[in-house]
């Protein structure tokens, strides 16, 4: 057993540290530190920054430009980069769909994609949810019709995280009824110009704009935009699910947030000392601290074993579930920290470039509304009972 | 023994149900919520109007001596339909301090209109640093030849932002955090030196902060006695949180039964998602999370009205706690069963819950009622 890292980690550390230190944007580092907003142009600035140091498309191999990480070289990358203030990447074009092209898609969408995934000028989008199909993705109805050299979709896709900014959608689709429901899905790529697309935004609770309902009507896809074979939608599905929940337990971010919930509560007061030292709230911060200490532990044994050439199984499920939980409970104490001051919603303080007066601690806006927010985390990426499901079934044999 | 609502409280009740459910549609509630007022005017009118505004008042001000039962029954249906108008702040705790600490005179001015609907108060109680304790008290009140010249700032006022009448606790001696030394202070928002900063709340309400710079009152400004007021506002916060809880019931049954609806009707896998027992569970256990709660709120609007005394404050603490958890489970557990829908703007769940959330950030939250409790457990 040996959980340090090795002097070639130790100095790849050392060179992500040094290169977020010079290349990271004060700006855009002050916004997700701040828990601000970020725009479109923030994401895509940052985007070719990491490009031209080539650390863009870590799940790539090099040969489509990506970078060859090993899974513990990874995990580093992700703990620097929350610590440091990093934008979430939006994972659909690279982390996503790029991966299934590079596996089942062939050399011609190889070629057209990838790049324009490297340069920005593809921004991708995931349809897969529906109304009528949530947990029960299998059930999906959004149909394809093969008419010539084009297919016709009809039908609708909901939950589509960032659908405002994207120009391109992958989406499954069901191409035969006669099947049982996972054998008559595809995979199929779509240009969000094409007529008879539509995009509605969903608000959600918090007041975001960040996820759209998707509608199609009689929109002609050309067949060449199948990847893989017709009807085999659903594995590719599956290989990219296990992408997906592979970092869901967010164990990263959740340190960030910690590590902002000690710098709150050393700053708010309560009977006339700092929060942080109030005996009940600081054995709080204590737990969930503890908790991810545990969970952390858990990641790096998952990644290790990757590292081994294992495949991250249902142990990813579960560590979904915790690190969920986890970074729940943090948002939940962020707000707490805040005590009467968690009630204003004062949206204009979202804004970097606000330059009023905050109304009280300049942390304070965003932590309600990021409460709220972060319920999405046991939900979407295969809800957490899902995940339970999962475990239940593939580990108990249940 | 009977806990059923007698033939006048159901009545009371039943009048206000049928208000709500006429007038506050989830749709028109967020119409309201957008205005700069933030609430229905209509709406109040008609409370008024029927009399409901004057319920805790006495007779001579057009009410019925409604004690803590009655206040229950027009609360919790104000629950149900999310209604924003500021009964609590108000009607409760405005109208409460007034009738404690008032002079003949100032309940003549200002009583009659409160219960009538035409005055609305607020109340700022809190402070930038004073977390929820109403004794931490740093704005400064200097007695001078006029009457009192106010500095400090009062925090997260809800309703403050239309308020005909402010009402404030400012010191006047004794430490930052000393119950002695603390008095109130009631006047008109447009007095010189009081400036107000509006915001939206998380619940869809709206508040302000206050800020008093050399704000200049009269004598007659004074509500009670100078230095005495921290028995006042801790008795007449206890009728609040009283009125809170039981505000809380009402969202809480909605939420349930909103989510009990949902778990019937939407189906995945092909049968109803009710079926997968996970959620039978959590539905159960959002259902006797909201019986504890109901049975606290019965417990704390029975000792709303009483004489203080140590038991009281323990219900309250208590009861308050139980709501603050249960408001949280529910409003999180609801929003788990539903999904995605759960997390949008455009169904109503999310509101139900974003104010269980927020109630809990009324008066103090479920952490600081237990620290009350269990400082007072000792206590005879
Ligand atoms: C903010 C956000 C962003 C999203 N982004 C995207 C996106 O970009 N692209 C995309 O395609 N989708 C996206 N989704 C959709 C997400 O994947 C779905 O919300 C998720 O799969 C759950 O589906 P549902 O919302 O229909 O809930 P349902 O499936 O209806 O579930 C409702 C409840 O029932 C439970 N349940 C369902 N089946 C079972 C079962 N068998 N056993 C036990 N419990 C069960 C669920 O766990 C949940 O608690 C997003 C969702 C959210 C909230
Ligand atoms: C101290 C003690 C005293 C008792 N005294 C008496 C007595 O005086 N007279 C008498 O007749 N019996 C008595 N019992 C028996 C008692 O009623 C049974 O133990 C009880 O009904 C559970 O049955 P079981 O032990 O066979 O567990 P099982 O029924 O096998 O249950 C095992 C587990 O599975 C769960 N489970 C079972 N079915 C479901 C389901 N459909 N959904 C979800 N979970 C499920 C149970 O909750 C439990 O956790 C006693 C038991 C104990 C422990």
């Amino acid at each position: 057993m040996n959980m340090n890292y090795t002097a070639e980690e130790l100095a790849f550390r050392d060179e992500v540290r040094a290169f977020l230190d010079e290349k990271l944007p004060a700006d855009i580092a002050a916004k997700v530190k701040g828990f601000r907003r970020l725009s479109k142009e923030d994401h895509l600035r940052w985007q070719q920054i990491l490009c031209k140091q080539g650390w863009y498309a870590t799940h790539w191999p090099e040969e489509y430009g990506g970078v060859k990480w090993t899974p513990v070289q990874k995990h580093i990358w992700d703990e620097e980069s929350c610590r440091y203030g990093v934008p979430r990447s939006i994972p659909f074009g690279v982390n996503m769909v790029a991966p299934v092209i590079i596996k089942f898609g062939n050399d011609a969408q190889k070629q057209h994609y990838l790049p324009r995934i490297l340069s920005g000028e593809d921004w991708w989008c995931q349809g897969y949810s529906e109304p009528g199909a949530g947990s029960d993705l299998a059930s999906l109805k959004t149909r394809a019709v093969r008419d010539g050299d084009h297919y016709i979709v009809n039908g609708q896709k909901t939950w589509t995280t960032l659908g405002q900014h994207a120009n391109m959608i992958f989406c499954l689709v069901r191409t035969n009824t006669e099947v049982k429901n996972q054998e008559g899905i595809s995979f199929l790529l779509i240009d969000m110009n094409t007529p008879g697309i539509t995009v509605r935004p969903i608000i959600t609770l918090d007041g975001e704009h960040e996820v759209n309902e998707v509608f199609f009507e009689d929109v002609k896809v050309p067949v060449e935009n199948l990847v893989g074979e017709e009807d085999k939608g659903w594995t590719y599905a599956k290989f990219l699910l296990t992408y997906e929940r592979t970092g869901l337990a967010g164990i990263g971010m959740s340190k960030a947030a910690l590590s902002h919930l000690k710098q709150l509560a050393s700053r708010r007061m309560k009977n006339g000392k700092p929060l942080i030292e109030d005996p009940s709230f600081s054995q709080r911060i204590a737990k969930v601290e503890i908790d991810l200490t545990a969970a952390a532990i858990s990641n790096l044994r998952i990644i290790a074993s990757v590292e081994g050439g294992g495949v991250p199984g249902a142990e990813s499920s579960m560590l979904k579930v915790k690190g969920t939980e986890i970074r729940q409970a943090i948002n939940d104490l962020a707000r707490r920290a805040i005590g009467p001051y968690a009630l204003p919603f004062v949206e204009e303080e979202l804004d970097l470039a606000y330059d009023g007066e905050f109304l009280s601690d300049e942390n304070a806006a965003p932590l309600s509304a990021q409460y709220f927010n972060n319920r999405k985390l046991s939900i979407f990426g295969g809800s957490n009972e899902i995940q339970k499901n999962i475990v239940s079934k593939m580990i108990l044999g249940l | 023994m009977d806990f059923r609502l007698n033939e006048e409280q159901q009545m009371l009740q039943d009048t206000v149900a049928r208000l709500v459910r006429g007038e506050y549609s989830f749709e028109k509630r967020l119409e309201f919520s957008e205005t700069e007022l933030g609430f229905s005017a209509d709406f109040w009118r008609q409370l008024s109007e029927l009399g409901l505004t004057a319920v805790p008042f006495s007779e001579e001000l057009g009410g019925f001596g409604g004690g803590g039962v009655e206040v229950q029954s027009v609360m919790a249906e104000l629950g149900r339909g999310l209604c924003l108008e500021p009964y609590m702040q108000s009607v409760i705790l405005g109208g409460g301090l007034i009738g404690q600490a008032g002079n003949d005179r100032q309940k003549e001015n200002w009583l009659a209109g409160i219960a009538s609907g035409e005055l609305k108060a607020a109340v700022g109680l809190q402070e930038p640093q004073s977390y929820y304790d109403l004794n931490n008290v740093e704005t400064r009140a200097e007695k001078n030849g006029e009457g009192y010249l106010l500095n400090g700032r009062k925090a997260v006022v809800i309703g403050g932002h239309c308020a005909d009448l402010i009402i404030v606790s400012a010191r006047t001696s004794g430490n930052s955090d000393s119950a002695d030394g603390i008095s109130l202070f009631a006047f008109s928002p447009d007095t010189d030196g009081v400036e107000r900063r509006t915001y939206p709340t998380i619940d869809g309400a709206k508040g302000c902060d206050i800020t008093l710079t050399n704000v200049q009152v009269g004598a007659d400004a004074l509500l009670g006695d100078e230095g005495q007021a921290g028995s006042v506002i801790e008795y007449q916060a206890g009728r609040a949180i009283a009125a809170l809880c039981a505000e809380a019931v009402g969202v809480m049954e909605m939420a349930n039964e909103l989510t009990l609806d949902y778990l019937k009707q939407r189906k995945q896998f092909g049968v109803p998602i009710g079926k997968f027992q996970v959620l039978q569970h959590r539905m159960v256990d959002m259902m006797s999370e909201l019986e504890q709660a109901r049975s606290m709120a019965i417990l704390a609007a029975s000792v709303a009205d009483s004489e203080q005394s140590d038991e009281r404050r323990r219900v309250l603490a208590a009861a308050k706690n139980v709501i603050g958890r249960a408001g949280q489970f529910i409003s999180e557990a609801g929003i788990q069963s539903h999904g995605g829908i759960g997390m949008t703007w455009e169904y109503n769940f999310a509101h139900y819950a974003k104010r269980l959330i927020a109630i809990n950030h009324q008066l103090g939250d479920d952490d600081f009622h237990l620290e009350r409790y269990a400082a007072l457990l000792q206590a005879s």
